[in-house]
């Protein structure tokens, strides 16, 4: 199928990529960009493992079409350390071992960082909910849940 | 809270320092199995069957095989032949030959410049099939009139008479069963059953390989063991292993599922027949629900006889299993677990291992264990129900402890059951009281860690620092507990180590990372590498001051001279023995090769609180609380994540997850919103208590804490289900209809 060139904006960069209309958002990032951080888990809508900001809204990249970066600014994994250093949310990951295995770490840090950035102050519950389109086979959440609501005091206190 | 006998001081171990990984992984630079692409890569997709059952008449390719890009296909035909045994079984489950045998069963695959052109290339491929009669089901498979998988599939110890679809018989026991039923006060019997699982492993399979024609290869590949996969593939392939390099990426999950091959001999085969072409290959999730190794589902009945006083004087199982169409269930470490936590006088166990059209199961955390818990602990609560008793003073007073007999055999040296119990019965959950429609569960756990081939190695850096080389990919912080194990014996700082995972050409032969093996087996075997330097660091400083190498030891990164006989010289840093190796006799290195006999029995006890909704049947998970002997926890925050991911699997298991076959045999859930995992809102903390009562087989005390925490969850639940509501669920998972169903009938799901 005839490819068509896409212009968009990628954690503050330009990037031109060429795309099948019949790929994902999530297969230009990895396999046009480079950007492998997003993961794939089930291509479906459900794991929460390809999530990416587009345009200000947490989405699937994995249901979105790479022909609809057109002109869009997407945030992924690999846009979220500062230069000098990482998120807080992904320091407190490491620090409170909120993560096993890791590949479903980028989505839910992505996702996390959606909520932190509308509400800071969010209760468990509303993390619980939040995060209920992440799917986590390794830790049962626990870890997750609480390095998130830590980092959201963090922010508060040194707001 | 930790309960330690053997008090010993650490520097580092029992430390949650950073993980050495944690970077890559948040930052999302760390590469996984589908994260790789090498020039002139092309792309794999494998054709399907879409039946339960069929013989495969003819394919044909050649419309295939004429798209612009398509580069290579293969069949069975491009497999060697001869082969017989369990190898035959992998290759047959690897692409089938004259039968496919599972909704899912690989046909035929493709290589393509493009994944599209792959895939339109497998639509295109014509396969002729003769439907044959299928089964599913565990209970109809093993009667005599069933649909035949497979002619002579049985081995030697299936007695005469059974189904043609029983491939193996397993019988044990000890003690007079029937003196101790007639010795009982109550004896109760049940018929449990459980559905397969999957181990939902977020990562699909992933591999890339390159093979070519002289035989040589490599592949990059998400394991859990790298070595298992060069071994299967080579002999599915017809290959020396040696030639076939294999190295792991990071793992986004396997729980045991992914310690065998599906899609790997396919990647080397079409790479071969490309023209040594990388080929990669990554599964979707249908198809890793469809075609990969969940666990397999279960029949049992149990039979247990106790006094009122609450001692158990007898017990009997018989579990049928079928584990997909080529055999191979965890039926025989189900018995071994069965009774495992108790001193029962008299125990008969029987098993059967049954063949089914459904693929072939793999492994899944503790094997076996979650369902053989679900229906002991299950009818043990029944008990003290009936009997009025505290269901932990019941566990107490029949637990096992050092020195008594396990009821499959072996002998217990130290374990930590009764510390484990009694640290459950002092937790405040256990006394939280409870509104309506709510209820407490309690259930024990069991599992036999093992240590298994290992090879590791670990050489010091020329600035004193340490790298060390194991063969067990880290899967949830393994770097971290081996590390912490190698500064704990060197005596220098956590940041001075590095852990580094080897490909199978770096190291001897490894076995996965399974049967919580990792921190385990390898962390004994680097124990004894790091050994093995310190004595050659030694031996230089006492060249160096001229005295005997007995007269140096190593205390926290520092040779020293030992006592005042052996002469007044300064301790010498290893910073410094690692700056002049040059001088002293070149690098310094050990390394550490062993099967490591001894088992890390670990037991753990788990309480469950539930509200469940009347009107629905729906569950809900107020409290839980996991409290597990790690013997040494090295690091306590991994410690706790492996308790809290086994519970939350177990919990998935009891609530929701279950294989859904229609009448045709086909999966119907093969997608993540159907094959429904617990998700963070389902869920409430997950409380743990890590009890520390040392194994005695291990340098450090460690047990290995993966497994055990997946099988109390299904008892726990269903115990707390039937306190809530007095509806007693004997069949899983306890969706929402069955509990209803259970609540208006009395009936259990069976
Ligand atoms: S890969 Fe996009 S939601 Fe799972
Ligand atoms: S850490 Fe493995 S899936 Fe979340």
């Amino acid at each position: 199928m005839t490819k068509i060139h896409v212009k968009t904006n990628i954690n503050g960069d330009k990037v031109e990529f060429l795309t099948d209309p019949r790929e994902t958002l999530l297969d230009c990032l990895r396999n046009h960009i480079g950007l492998t951080g997003s993961k794939e888990g089930c291509g479906t809508g459900d794991c929460g493992a390809c999530s990416c900001i587009f345009d200000g809204n947490l989405v699937s990249s994995c249901l979105v079409l790479g022909v609809e970066a057109e002109g869009k600014s997407i945030e992924t994994i690999e846009g979220m350390a500062g230069e000098k250093e990482l998120h807080p949310l992904q320091k407190k990951f490491i620090e409170m071992a909120a993560l096993q295995c890791g590949f479903c770490t980028p989505g839910i840090l992505i996702a996390a960082k959606a909520l932190l950035d509308r509400n800071n102050d969010p209760t468990e519950s509303e993390v619980r909910y939040w995060l209920a389109g992440n799917l986590c086979r390794c830790t049962g959440y626990d870890k997750i849940i609480k390095a998130v609501m830590e980092t959201a005091k963090d922010i508060r206190e040194t707001a | 809270m930790a309960k330690d006998e053997l008090a010993k001081d650490f520097k580092y171990i029992g430390t949650r320092p950073n993980r050495p990984d944690g970077y890559d992984k948040v930052t999302g630079r760390a590469k996984y199995g589908a994260d790789v692409a090498a020039v002139g890569m092309l792309h794999g997709a494998v054709l399907r069957s879409p039946y339960a059952h069929a013989r495969i008449t003819s394919i044909n390719f050649e419309k295939a095989s004429k798209l612009d890009g398509v580069k290579a296909i293969i069949t069975r035909d491009d497999f060697p032949v001869g082969i017989d045994g369990d190898t035959l079984n992998l290759l047959e489950n690897t692409i089938a030959g004259e039968f496919a045998y599972y909704d899912g069963h690989a046909i035929a695959a493709v290589a393509a410049t493009t994944v599209h052109i792959a895939k339109e290339a497998i639509n295109e491929i014509e396969v002729e099939y003769e439907v044959l009669p299928h089964v599913i089901d565990v209970d109809e498979a093993i009667k005599p009139d069933a649909p035949v998988i497979k002619n002579n599939a049985r081995d030697f110890s299936v007695p005469e008479g059974s189904s043609p679809n029983v491939a193996s018989y397993i019988e044990f026991g000890t003690g007079d069963i029937d003196g101790g039923f007639d010795k009982a006060d109550l004896v109760k019997s049940g018929r449990f059953k459980t559905e397969a699982a999957h181990q939902g492993y977020i990562e699909p399979h992933a591999c890339m390989a390159q093979l070519d024609h002289d035989g040589q290869g490599e592949m990059w590949v998400c394991t859990q063991g790298h070595w298992y996969i060069r071994q299967m593939c080579a002999s599915v392939l017809g290959l020396e292993a040696s030639k076939l390099c294999v190295t792991p990426s990071e793992i986004g999950g396997g729980f045991g599922g992914k310690t065998t091959i599906f899609i790997e001999p396919l990647a080397l085969a079409l790479s071969k027949k490309s023209g040594g072409r990388p080929v990669k290959i990554v599964m979707s999730r249908a198809e890793v629900l469809r075609a990969t190794g969940p666990t397999a589902s279960a029949s049992m009945d149990v039979k247990i006889g106790i006094t009122k006083d609450g001692y158990l004087t007898s017990g009997s199982v018989e579990f049928r299993m079928q584990g997909g169409a080529f055999g191979g269930s965890p039926v025989s470490e189900a018995l071994q677990c069965a009774f495992a936590p108790y001193n029962m006088p008299a125990a008969h166990h029987i098993g059967y291992d049954i063949l089914a059209n459904r693929p072939r199961a793999a492994a899944y955390r503790a094997p076996g264990s979650p369902m053989a818990a679900f229906a002991v602990e299950s009818l043990i609560d029944e008990i003290c129900t009936d009997l009025n008793l505290d269901p932990i003073d019941v566990r107490l007073k029949n637990a096992v402890k050092e020195g008594d007999k396990s009821s499959y055999g072996p002998k217990f040296k130290k374990i930590g059951l009764i510390e484990t119990l009694e640290a459950a019965k002092d937790h405040p959950n256990y006394s939280i009281s409870l509104g309506d429609n709510q209820g407490r569960g309690v259930a024990a756990g069991y599992w036999m860690n093992h240590g298994g081939e290992t090879s590791v190695s670990v050489s010091l850096a020329e600035d004193g620092s340490v790298n060390v080389t194991v063969g067990t990919p880290d899967i949830g912080g393994s770097r971290a507990s081996i590390a912490l194990m190698t500064a704990e014996t060197y005596g220098i700082p956590y940041d001075s180590v590095r852990v580094n995972i080897a490909e199978t050409g770096a190291l001897g032969f490894n076995e996965p990372t399974h049967g919580s093996r990792a921190t385990l087996a390898s962390g004994k075997a680097v124990y004894e590498a790091a050994n093995q330097t310190i004595s050659e660091m030694c031996q230089r400083v006492a060249r160096k001051w001229q005295i005997d190498p007995d007269a140096v030891f190593w205390e926290n990164g520092y040779a020293k001279p030992a006592g005042a006989n052996a002469g007044d010289f300064s301790p010498i840093s290893i910073k410094q023995i690692a700056s002049e190796m040059d001088q002293t006799g070149g690098p310094i290195a050990g390394h550490h090769e062993a099967s490591i006999r001894g088992v890390g029995h670990s037991f753990g006890v788990h309480i469950a609180d539930v509200e469940v909704d009347p009107e629905t049947g729906r569950i809900t998970v107020l409290r839980y609380l996991v409290a597990q002997d790690a013997g040494r926890a090295i690091h306590p925050s991994y410690v706790e994540g492996q308790f809290q991911g086994g519970a939350v699997q177990g919990i998935g298991w009891a609530l929701n997850e279950e294989y859904v076959y229609g009448a045709d045999g086909c999966l119907q859930n093969a997608a993540f919103l159907d094959y429904r995992v617990p998700v963070a809102s389902d869920l409430p903390n997950i409380d743990t208590i890590i009890v520390e009562v040392p194994n005695p087989d291990h340098p450090f005390g460690v047990r290995g804490v993966g497994e055990t925490g997946i099988a109390p969850p299904l008892p726990a639940l269903a115990n707390a289900v039937n306190a809530a509501v007095g509806a007693r669920l004997r069949s899983l998972p306890m969706s929402p209809g069955k509990v209803l169903k259970t609540i208006k009938t009395g009936e259990d799901g069976c």
